[in-house]
C-alpha cells in the first residue's frame, strides 16, 4: 500500500487556539478518503494544510511533518509547485470573472503553457474529465457566471484538473448545491478516483458513505477514528463515533 | 417629518434644476461655431485652446497619478499585513490630502514646481499638481475596487499554483477595474473643473500650447478669467454651458461603470 500524504505529529495553532492537535494520519493513494465531523472539528483546516492555503491565514502556525509521496511539503518544497501538485475545489463554486474557456486555461498558462493547441487540448479534455463538455461545449467563450451552480462546481473541478494535479482536495463541494448536482458530483468523484488520490471534506456522512473508501472522523481538533469507510460507519470502535454517525450530536 | 424629507428632496432637485436651467438660457444663446474658433484674440474670445488645454492637462495629470495611485491601492490591499503601521500611516496621509482645499495645493505647485523647479507658469507645472490633488481620490476608490473583488477569486487562483503576483495581475486587478476608472473618471471631473490651483501654477494664457512648458488655460480657468474680466459675460456663460456639459457626462459615465462593477462583484 502506498500513500499519497503521510501525516506525523501535526499541530496547528491559530494565534493562542489550537485547531488540529497531533494528527496523525497516512492518506492511501488513489481511492477518496473522506473527513467528516461536527463544524469546527478541524477537518478543513487539516484539508487546507495539505496544499498550505492555511499560508494564507496570519497568524498561522503549524508544526509536525506532512510528505506528498516521501516529500515534505513544508520543507524546500515550491508552494506553487505543491498546489499545482494538490489541487482544490472550494466550498463555493469560485469560477473566475473570465469566459469557461479562460477559467480552465488559466492553470496551464500559469504553468508555462502558452501554445493555442495544447491549451485547446487541455480545455477540452479537463471539460470532459469533469463530465461538464457537452453543456458548455457551445459557450466557452462566454462568461463563467453564466453557468448555473452546479456547473460552476463541475467547471472548477475541471480548472483543478487543467493543471494535472496528483492529489485532489475538495472542501465540501457540493454544500451549496442541489442534490441533482450533488449526485453529479458525486458520479463524477467515483470516477475520477481511478487516476487521482481524492480526500473530501464533507457535513454529509450520507455522501461519505456512498463515495469514500476511507474516512476519519475528527472531533475538536483531533481524529478520532480512521479507517475503512465501511468498518467505520458498521462498526465505529469509538464511543464518540458511534454517538456523532447515530445523529446524537453535531 | 415626511413632509421635511419631501420638501427637502424636492429642495435640493429644484436648486439643481435651477442652475442648469439658468446657465443654460444665459448660455445657450451665445454659443456661437466662433467660440471654437482656433486662435483666441480679444475680439473672438474663443474657448478651443482652453479645451484643448484641459485634454492636454488631464492626460498628463492622469499620466503621473494613475499608476502610483494604483500601484498604492494594490500595496495596500494586497500586499501590506493588517494593522501596519505604514499602512495606517498611507490611509491617513490620503485622507487628510483629500481634505486639503485645492487652493493649497495651487499654492504648493506654485512654489514648488513653478519656482523652486524654475518651471514658470506652465501646463507640466499644472498637472503636477493636479496629479497631487487627484492622488487621494485614486488610491481611495481603487482601493475600494479592490477590497471588492471576493477572496474566493485569490483563493481559486493560488489554488492553482499561480503566485501573487500572477493572482494580482490577472485576477484581482482585472475584476476591479470598472470599479478603479470610475473613480479615475471622477478625478478628471475635479481635474475640469479646477480653477484656483491652475492659476497659481498653469497661468491664464489662452493659445493653445505648443510645449507642456508652455503657460496655457485650461476651460474652467478660461470661465473665470472670461466673467471676471467683465467683457465677455455672455461667452463666459457660453462657455459654462460647455463646462456644465462635460461634467454631466464624465458623471453619467463613472455612475455607469460602477453600477457594472457592483453588478460583477456579485457574480
Amino acid at each position: 500500500m502506498s500513500y499519497c500524504f503521510e501525516i506525523k505529529g501535526l499541530d496547528l495553532f491559530y494565534g493562542e487556539f489550537q485547531a488540529l492537535k497531533n494528527i496523525n494520519m497516512n492518506i492511501e493513494e488513489g481511492g477518496i478518503t473522506a473527513y467528516i465531523g461536527p463544524s469546527g472539528c478541524g477537518k478543513s483546516t487539516l484539508i487546507k494544510t495539505l496544499n498550505r492555503m492555511n499560508d494564507l491565514i496570519e497568524g498561522c502556525k503549524i508544526t509536525g511533518e506532512i510528505k506528498l509521496f516521501g516529500e515534505d511539503i513544508y520543507g524546500n518544497m515550491d508552494v506553487n509547485v505543491l498546489r499545482k501538485r494538490v489541487g482544490m475545489v472550494f466550498q463555493k463554486p469560485n469560477p473566475f470573472p473570465m469566459s469557461v474557456y479562460d477559467n480552465i486555461a488559466f492553470g496551464p498558462r500559469t504553468h508555462g503553457t502558452r501554445s493555442k493547441a495544447q491549451l485547446n487540448q487541455i480545455v477540452e479534455e479537463s471539460l470532459q474529465k469533469a463530465a461538464i463538455w457537452d453543456e458548455v461545449k457551445d459557450r466557452l467563450h462566454k462568461s463563467a457566471l453564466g453557468l448555473s451552480g452546479g456547473q460552476q462546481q463541475r467547471l472548477c473541478i475541471a480548472r483543478a484538473l487543467a493543471v494535472n494535479p496528483e492529489v485532489l482536495l475538495l472542501d465540501e463541494p457540493t454544500s451549496a448545491l442541489d442534490p441533482i448536482s450533488t449526485g453529479k458530483i458525486e458520479e463524477l468523484l467515483l470516477t475520477l478516483k481511478e487516476k487521482y488520490s481524492i480526500i473530501i471534506v464533507t457535513h454529509n456522512m450520507q455522501q461519505a458513505t456512498r463515495i469514500s473508501d476511507n474516512t476519519a472522523f475528527f472531533l475538536l481538533g483531533e481524529v478520532i477514528e480512521y479507517g475503512k469507510t465501511e468498518d467505520l460507519f458498521a462498526m465505529p470502535k469509538d464511543k464518540r463515533t458511534e454517538d456523532y454517525i447515530t445523529g446524537r450530536f453535531g | 417629518m415626511a413632509a421635511i424629507t419631501w420638501i427637502g428632496a424636492i429642495l435640493t432637485i429644484g436648486i439643481l434644476l435651477y442652475i442648469i436651467g439658468f446657465i443654460l438660457i444665459k448660455g445657450l444663446p451665445h454659443l456661437k461655431p466662433s467660440l471654437f474658433a482656433l486662435e483666441y484674440n480679444s475680439e473672438n474670445v474663443s474657448m478651443l485652446p482652453a479645451i484643448i488645454t484641459t485634454i492636454i492637462m488631464t492626460i498628463i495629470a492622469l499620466i503621473i497619478a494613475v499608476p502610483l495611485g494604483v500601484c498604492a491601492a494594490i500595496y495596500l490591499v494586497e500586499y501590506a499585513k493588517r494593522g501596519n503601521k505604514a499602512v495606517t500611516l498611507i490611509r491617513m496621509t490620503t485622507e487628510t490630502l483629500s481634505g486639503i482645499p485645492s487652493i493649497v495645493y495651487g499654492l504648493f505647485g506654485l512654489l514648488f514646481f513653478v519656482t523652486y523647479l524654475g518651471w514658470g507658469y506652465s501646463v507640466l507645472a499644472g498637472a503636477f499638481t493636479m496629479s497631487i490633488m487627484i492622488l487621494p481620490l485614486i488610491i481611495r476608490s481603487s482601493e475600494e475596487a479592490l477590497r471588492a473583488v471576493p477572496d474566493s477569486f485569490r483563493e481559486g487562483s493560488f489554488g492553482l499554483g499561480a503566485g501573487k503576483l500572477r493572482t494580482v495581475a490577472k485576477i484581482v486587478l482585472p475584476t476591479a477595474t470598472p470599479g478603479i476608472l470610475s473613480g479615475i473618471i471622477l478625478a478628471v471631473g475635479r481635474i475640469v473643473g479646477e480653477t484656483a490651483a491652475l492659476i497659481y501654477t498653469a497661468g491664464t494664457v489662452a493659445q493653445i500650447p505648443v510645449s507642456p512648458m508652455q503657460s496655457a488655460r485650461t476651460l474652467a480657468v478660461h470661465m473665470y478669467a472670461l466673467s471676471s474680466e467683465g467683457l465677455h459675460t455672455n461667452e463666459a456663460y457660453a462657455t459654462a454651458v460647455v463646462l456644465l456639459i462635460v461634467v454631466i457626462l464624465i458623471n453619467l459615465a463613472s455612475t455607469k461603470l460602477a453600477g457594472r462593477f457592483g453588478g460583477k462583484a456579485q457574480g
